[in-house]
């Protein structure tokens, strides 16, 4: 948590021409803003800069085609499908997927997978209450 | 379907805490919410489980404690649903960590989960193994996950892949287990295996080095292929960014060539004419672009050596340095410092870019252009270089001061051409960012001062001057007052002057002003104070006549309620009131200050140096035997006839009442101070008694080579003030007992002659490995009577040793009685390298001098 804030501290006192990496504590941190929102990585010493911020962006592309034209809210909103998607893209840190129609194709899957099992769950909740009536 | 909901949607409770004004009524909504959770939790409420964990998730980001949700998620990956499992995995990732013994639970669910008929569900439990498996659930699972690297569904094999990193990663050993699925993945088609694939393979062979020849034997041709076929792709929108196809994969692909090829010149040869196609091909106008030249020009400089190759990736970092884009300078400053071993000369040519750098307004770069001008300055440019960084300093952030002037006094040091220069530069810097000085920098600043004896009168006055323009910098005040109270006289006569400076008066109340001001100043410290106090002394040696208004300045300080202004300021009024006969004597010019030995020792106590420091021994003959006791007193028994100590004598004592009290943060080694003392010992034992080998022992103890007397007493040298007591007040000091405790070694018999045994006993302290304290036993085996008895010994460099009076200097005959003398050796190659001793035993039998020599070589190896 510390941490965190820390950093926060950090980036956001960076003025807007400044270069986007910032030394801190022995690790590399990358961030890029996007209206207000910043996205921050943590990188070690030998990982390529420029990369992370293909990273970043490769990220919020594929929340934006997601959520469609993503904003703040939705991130904060629905945090736990942003996470999903994120571990659709990248596992310990690693890049796991660089094209952005098969992240989307895959967590469009599950998501199907979510509403039919709610389905399933509700017609079936249906079909007690009618019994019991 | 359970009747009571258990509270809020999940967007509601958030909608809740987003609207809180303060932070009490945050905790407030997160408290009540908790409380509801709980209570579903022990009623096992199935409905709302999914939504429960995930509000727990959001108050977890929040940073509220969570735990007792934990177990929550492993009911939840154990449910048969799909959804059920998304949320619990979510969860496990989220609020446990491998730290958490609750981890150890899971086990057996992802066991499970990673045989399921559904794929996804494979994937969620990879994804969790990936993130945060701890080694034991990695050694247990590895075989499952190494058979879904072939799984059918080119999804799973890439979860797998990076599961796998992190599977050896914990455990390095499975990592064989790994090399051939790997090989099988590296051919493969699918963009995100073979991106996966590729990262595994980096990583083991970072792990693993027979992976690493394996995979550079049979490999590195295949990946050559690959990325040949990925640049001359045609136009693919699925993984098309900016232009080009995949930068990722061009990325990742470079980096295994890198780790390929490293140290392998055959590895390397194979990637010459793909590296020079990227590296020239590339188009540089986006950003993925450049992070693939980036990328590029690491691999080529890090693989074996192909000329052509380096000129153009030191071409492309010159282009980089010069883009307006401040993300690509800062990379090519990174690039730079790691070009500097490679070709230092191209790294020259762009110095003066590189020093605009440094001045840049981004911190970042700051920092990075700083770390490469300092790599970057060799003799032929430290002039203009350090007089660049010095104007920078006027005008630098307070944050960057202070790396800024280290860095300077870093340079200024290893390279200053003359002494003068040196002298001068670091006046700037001490009157610019004094306060940012580290205490080893100044030190060496007088070390360097005392031996350029032409410059002194040039230094005082250039001090003087300083110290009237900008009075709070605490390290110019303590170096001006040193050179102040050491040269006053030079400064008040104007001599020495150089053609470069301008004529200045300073009477002697004029010095005596600016010292006494450093003791008033609010803001100085101990050691300021204490410095000021001692060159008062010397000043009123130098200028009679001011003597009286020193006298009062130094009175004010008896009833200071700290211990050493007190004390230095009562012993320095004994001085000049009492004892006017030896002051002159004991206030004389210091010694000079040997640059080299104490260079050597400062060399070692600096930061980026291995700091195993040696000391400054010399292979000296320590250790004259006393015959009396307790020579300390005899120096300074004021109230006999002092015999008038050789100008030997008084300058060491002139060093000891100079020492300055460098707080405990001194880098100097714990042996200095040892070595000191020790030295300073005999050398006073040598004053009182002119009948001992005085002429044969000063001369090699005083001097080296060069006629120098030693630093024997560093400005580093703590003679405690308890020494000083008792040199004053003629108590006798206390001899050091040697430690009984600490582990017992056994004694040896050090040397037999037909005439003479000599044995050692050894102790040590528990707390101090490197110290032995021996205990040496004479005795006479012959018939007669040994008299005159004296004891000497020499060490080699690596040791330091000190000799304590022996009891006596007569030797009963025929074992009658004994000598005892004890020793105290310093061994800094403590475990590395034996003790060894040369010794020269002196007596008289019948009036006729009898001399044995002879070598130690049997002292017990852990010494």
């Amino acid at each position: 948590e510390k941490a965190i804030r820390e950093l926060s501290g950090v980036i956001l006192s960076r003025g807007p021409k400044l270069c986007n990496f910032v030394d801190w504590k022995g690790h590399k941190v990358v961030y890029k803003r996007y209206a207000s929102l910043y996205f921050c990585i943590c990188i070690d010493e030998e990982d390529n800069e420029l990369e992370a911020l293909e990273v970043i962006h490769h990220f919020v592309e594929i929340l934006d085609r997601y959520f469609g034209s993503v904003c703040e809210l939705d991130l904060i909103f629905n945090f736990h499908k942003a996470y999903y998607i994120l571990d659709e893209l990248l596992i310990a840190g690693e890049l796991q997927e660089s094209s952005k129609r098969t992240i989307a194709k895959l967590i469009s899957a599950q998501d199907n997978l979510v509403e039919v099992a709610k389905e399933e769950a509700s017609s079936l909740s249906n079909i007690i209450a009618q019994a019991t009536k | 379907m359970n009747p009571f909901s258990s509270g809020t949607r999940l967007r509601d409770m958030i909608r809740a805490i987003r609207a809180c004004k303060t932070a009490a009524e945050e905790r407030a909504v997160v408290r009540k919410e908790c409380a509801a959770i709980r209570a579903a939790i022990n009623e096992n409420d199935q409905d709302y489980r999914h939504r429960n964990l995930a509000k727990l998730m959001f108050i977890h980001m929040l940073g509220y404690p969570t735990h007792f949700g934990q177990m929550e998620c492993l009911k939840l990956i154990a449910s048969p649903g799909f959804p059920e499992k998304r949320i619990g995995y979510l969860g496990l990732m989220l609020l446990l960590d491998e730290r958490q013994e609750v981890l150890m639970l899971v086990t057996n669910s992802v066991k499970q989960d990673l045989n399921h008929t559904n794929q996804y569900i494979v994937g969620l439990a990879l994804c969790a193994l990936g993130n945060i498996c701890s080694a034991e659930m990695a050694r247990d699972l590895a075989p499952e996950v190494e058979r879904l690297l072939q799984f059918r569904d080119p999804n799973i094999r890439k979860k797998a892949a990076l599961c796998s990193i992190r599977i050896i990663k914990k455990v390095p050993d499975l990592a064989e287990n790994f090399i051939n699925p790997v090989a099988a993945l590296l051919k493969e088609k699918h963009h995100g295996v073979l991106i996966t694939g590729i990262q595994l393979c980096t990583d083991l062979c970072k792990v693993s080095p027979e992976a690493l020849e394996y995979f550079r034997k049979k490999c590195t041709d295949g990946l050559v292929r690959t990325l040949r076929d990925l640049v001359n792709s045609p136009y693919a929108p699925e993984y098309d960014i900016a232009g080009i196809t995949d930068p990722f994969l061009h990325i990742r692909l470079l980096k295994l060539l890198r780790v390929l090829g490293q140290g392998d010149a055959d590895a390397s040869d194979a990637m010459n004419d793909i590296l020079a196609q990227v590296a020239t091909k590339t188009e540089s106008n986006k950003n993925a672009g450049n992070a693939i030249l980036y990328e590029c020009v690491e691999t080529i400089m890090s693989i074996e050596d192909n000329g052509g190759l380096r000129v153009l990736a030191i071409n492309i970092l010159g282009r980089f340095l010069s883009n307006r884009d401040n993300n690509i300078r800062y990379v090519a400053l990174n690039m730079l410092m790691r070009a500097i071993t490679v070709d230092a000369q191209a790294v020259q040519r762009h110095r003066a870019t590189i020093l605009e750098c440094v001045k840049d307004s981004d911190a970042s770069i700051r920092k990075r252009a700083l770390e490469l001008v300092y790599l970057l300055v060799n003799e032929s440019n430290v002039k203009p270089l350090t007089k660049e960084l010095v104007d920078y300093l006027e005008v630098s952030d307070q944050d960057f001061k202070g790396d800024l002037t280290a860095k300077i006094c870093s340079i200024i040091e290893k390279f200053s051409p003359e002494k003068i220069w040196y002298i001068d530069q670091m006046l700037k810097v001490l009157t610019e960012a004094g306060n940012f000085v580290k205490d080893e920098v100044w030190h060496a600043l007088v070390v360097v001062i005392s031996n350029a004896s032409d410059l002194h009168g040039y230094t005082v006055r250039a001090l003087f001057r300083a110290l009237q323009t900008t009075a709070e910098q605490e390290s110019l005040v303590r170096v001006a007052v040193w050179c102040i109270g050491e040269y006053g006289d030079l400064l008040v006569n104007n001599a020495g002057m150089l053609n470069v400076e301008d004529p200045i008066t300073v009477t002697e109340s004029d010095a005596v002003d600016v010292v006494e001001s450093a003791i008033k100043r609010h803001a100085s410290d101990l050691t300021t104070k204490s410095m000021a106090l001692i060159a008062l002394l010397k000043l009123s040696s130098r200028f009679p006549s001011c003597s009286g208004r020193i006298k009062d300045i130094v009175v004010q300080h008896k009833g200071s309620l700290v211990l050493e202004l007190q004390q230095r300021s009562l012993e320095f009024n004994s001085i000049i009131e009492k004892h006017q006969n030896i002051r002159s004597a004991l206030v004389e010019r210091m010694p000079v200050l040997d640059e080299a030995s104490f260079g050597g020792r400062r060399a070692s106590s600096l930061p980026n140096t291995v700091s195993t420091s040696n000391g400054t021994a010399v292979k000296l003959p320590n250790g004259v035997a006393k015959s009396s006791a307790a020579p300390l007193v005899d120096l300074l028994d004021l109230s006999d006839d002092v015999p008038a100590p050789s100008s030997s004598g008084g300058d060491f004592l002139q060093d000891l009442l100079g020492v300055d009290l460098a707080p405990a943060t001194q880098s100097g080694t714990s042996q200095a101070p040892k070595a000191g003392t020790d030295v300073l010992l005999d050398l006073l034992s040598i004053g009182s008694n002119p009948a001992q080998d005085n002429s044969v022992s000063t001369p090699d103890i005083l001097s080296s080579a060069q006629d120098h007397k030693p630093a024997i007493a560093s400005l580093d040298v703590l003679a405690a003030p308890s020494n000083m007591m008792d040199l004053l007040d003629g108590f006798a000091p206390a001899p050091p007992k040697p430690a009984n405790n600490g582990p017992a070694y056994p004694s040896i018999v050090a040397f037999e002659s037909s005439s003479l045994r000599l044995t050692f006993n050894f102790s040590k302290q528990p707390g101090n490995p490197q110290t032995t304290t021996i205990s040496g036993t004479f005795t006479n085996l012959s018939s007669n009577v040994f008299t005159d008895f004296v004891f000497q010994a020499a060490v080699p460099k690596f040791l330091q040793l000190h000799l304590d009076p022996a009891s006596g200097n007569s030797l009963p005959a025929s074992g009658n009685g004994t000598i005892t003398q004890s020793l105290k050796v310093t061994n800094s190659q403590h475990g590395k390298k034996p003790l060894v001793m040369r010794l020269r035993i002196a007596y008289k039998v019948d009036g006729k001098d009898v001399l044995e020599e002879g070598q130690i070589n049997n002292f017990p190896r852990d010494l």
